[in-house]
């Protein structure tokens, strides 16, 4: 292996990874935001002010695009490009390139929230974009294949860290998915409404295969290259068993691709498909848990700074989400149980305690690492690091204890017959009995939120306290010439 | 050219497909585990984040305090 001692900005290009860090945080706390709003419209109505323009229908992909590609595409665009060069220890092959991923994506995310509120939107969940901003999505995500390819080529260390194995899989599965979820024909060439080249149940299954393989690679291989160097750095220790990740790697990748029928069940899709989909869901339990052990064991003799160390706090407990997650995920794959969970909250609760318990708790933790050391400083308050945890691990508690319960009264009530084998209850009354679980829903949000709030302020808090320390730092640097 | 139409059947390729993940996949496992000199070089590699390291960065060593001087 080769070995080079760092030297800092010169030698990598960080000044990408401190802007999409930054956008990152940026983004979280308006996703997150919506996310809030949306909640609480659910739980008290009138917030929605009989205006299209305030709807759940419209703010709903909002949220959606913001914390996926926003927060977790520009923490991912900033650490995949830092972790490539730190491990490749070479610099990313286009300082221009790089660029025009950052304001390519951000250019995305604002356009892509500004059509959604107009009512432009193709009806494809995680895919509302509409054909122009798809098309731009194309060339950004080819570009950021090339750079990140390029600069792989180029690396001096001569083994491929497993990080970049799956930051790799994650940007080339969602070339490949989002070309192919996305292919439509425009209603005219000046009209934003396009129609999908798939129709009724392929159109579903199109929809689903990328649904599913957005969460398999987007928000779970993804992130999991971020475990496999943040959880190491912050340990301060390697991880568990590097072999162990190479078969979690190829384990996931061979079978994330099959399930996506999963969510399908009792609908026109043949049955053999979606009970495929659930086999290979069950499967996915073991590289998934070979994944969480190997995170969670290389604290293993280290185990104190789970008490010392708020950030490795916020990693392991990301690890402990992944494994509840992707246990909860084969358990609801399978069709009896899917028979009451689907429709209901429990998806929602299930969603969430893998996008904020996973994909949000490991990018906090791994931007709280990061951050310090691209400004070349210490994080402006361990304190604040403390409190964002507490309230986004009790944010994430309410979230998802409302939304089982609630979604498990939605599938126990929608199934009730009464002696004369008519339904017990109308929908409605399954709405009414779900409101106090909405409104302690909204409020789990708004503890994540505050969380988030509170990084972003610690975070610009922790960049000025940098900008502070280099002037002092300059200012004694020229006194000493002006000296000599 | 009549055999290439079994390929054209879901119900063939399906299987295949299926055998050639698995034996692939059976592949990989035995690479990875089958031989003890791979195996202690394979580990090795857990190393390379801790290669590039900024000063005070060793292991066991956190950067959250920080000397400026």
């Amino acid at each position: 292996m080769a070995v080079t001692t760092y030297s800092g900005a010169e030698q990598y290009n960080f000044d990408i990874v401190k802007k999409f860090a930054v956008m990152s945080l940026i983004w979280a706390v308006v996703g997150m935001f919506v996310g809030v709003y949306i909640a609480s419209e659910l739980a008290w109505p009138f917030l929605n002010f009989d205006s299209p323009y305030f709807s759940f229908g419209r703010f709903r992909p909002v949220h959606t695009s913001a914390v996926i590609f926003g927060f977790g595409g520009s923490a991912l665009f900033a650490t995949s490009y830092y972790v490539v060069q730190r491990t490749c220890q070479t610099r990313l092959i286009s300082d221009g390139m790089a660029s025009f991923t950052f304001w390519g994506w951000q250019t995305i995310i604002v356009t892509a929230a500004l059509s959604y509120v107009m009512g432009y939107s193709q009806g494809r969940e995680y895919a509302e974009m509409e054909w122009p901003i798809d098309l731009l999505i194309e060339v950004v995500w080819v570009t950021y294949l090339i750079l990140f390819v390029g600069t792989i080529m180029r690396r001096k260390q001569p083994h491929i860290y497993v990080a970049n194995w799956f930051y790799l899989a994650f940007i080339l599965a969602t070339a490949l998915l989002h070309t192919f979820n996305n292919l439509a024909m425009p209603v005219d060439l000046f009209s934003m409404k396009s129609y999908s080249l798939f129709a009724g149940t392929q159109d579903a299954m199109t929809q689903w295969w990328y649904g599913h393989n957005a969460v398999g690679f987007f928000l779970t291989a993804a992130f999991l290259g971020m475990m496999y160097y943040f959880v190491p750095k912050q340990a301060g220790r390697p991880i568990y068993s590097y072999r162990l990740s190479i078969v979690h790697f190829w384990a996931l990748g061979f079978m994330y691709m099959w399930v996506g029928a999963h969510h399908l069940h009792w609908t026109a899709l043949p049955d053999w498909t979606s009970s495929l989909a659930a086999a290979f869901s069950i499967l996915l339990l073991m590289p998934s848990w070979g994944g969480m052990i190997n995170g969670i064991m290389t604290l293993s003799g280290a185990w104190d700074k789970m008490r010392t160390d708020p950030i490795m706090r916020f990693m392991i407990v990301a690890l402990s989400f992944y494994g509840m997650s992707t246990f909860e995920g084969p358990m609801m794959s399978l069709k009896e149980v899917n028979a009451l969970s689907h429709y209901t909250d429990w998806t929602v609760g299930h969603v969430h305690s893998g996008a904020l318990g996973w994909v949000a708790m490991i990018s906090f933790g791994s931007l709280y690492h990061m951050i310090p050391k691209l400004w070349d400083t210490k994080m402006y308050s361990q304190k604040l690091i403390e409190w964002h945890f507490w309230l986004a691990t009790i944010g994430i508690v309410l979230y998802i204890v409302a939304m089982w319960i609630s979604g498990i009264t939605q599938g126990l009530m929608w199934r009730s017959f009464d002696e004369f084998g008519n339904l017990q209850y109308s929908f409605a009354e399954s709405v009414a009995a779900m409101m106090p679980f909405y409104a302690m829903r909204a409020i789990g949000g708004m503890f994540f939120l505050s969380g988030a709030v509170l990084m972003l302020f610690n975070s610009l808090m922790t960049i000025r306290q940098a900008k502070q320390e280099n002037a002092v730092l300059e200012a004694k640097l020229a006194a000493k010439l002006a000296r000599a | 050219m009549e055999w290439l139409m079994w390929f054209s059947k879901p119900e063939n390729t399906k299987p295949v497909a299926l055998i050639i993940f698995f034996v692939t996949f059976v592949g990989i496992v035995l690479y990875v585990y089958g031989s003890k000199n791979r195996s202690k070089r394979l580990e090795t590699y857990r190393d390379i984040p801790f290669l590039d390291e900024q000063q005070g960065e060793r292991l066991g060593d956190q950067k959250d305090t920080k000397d400026k001087q």
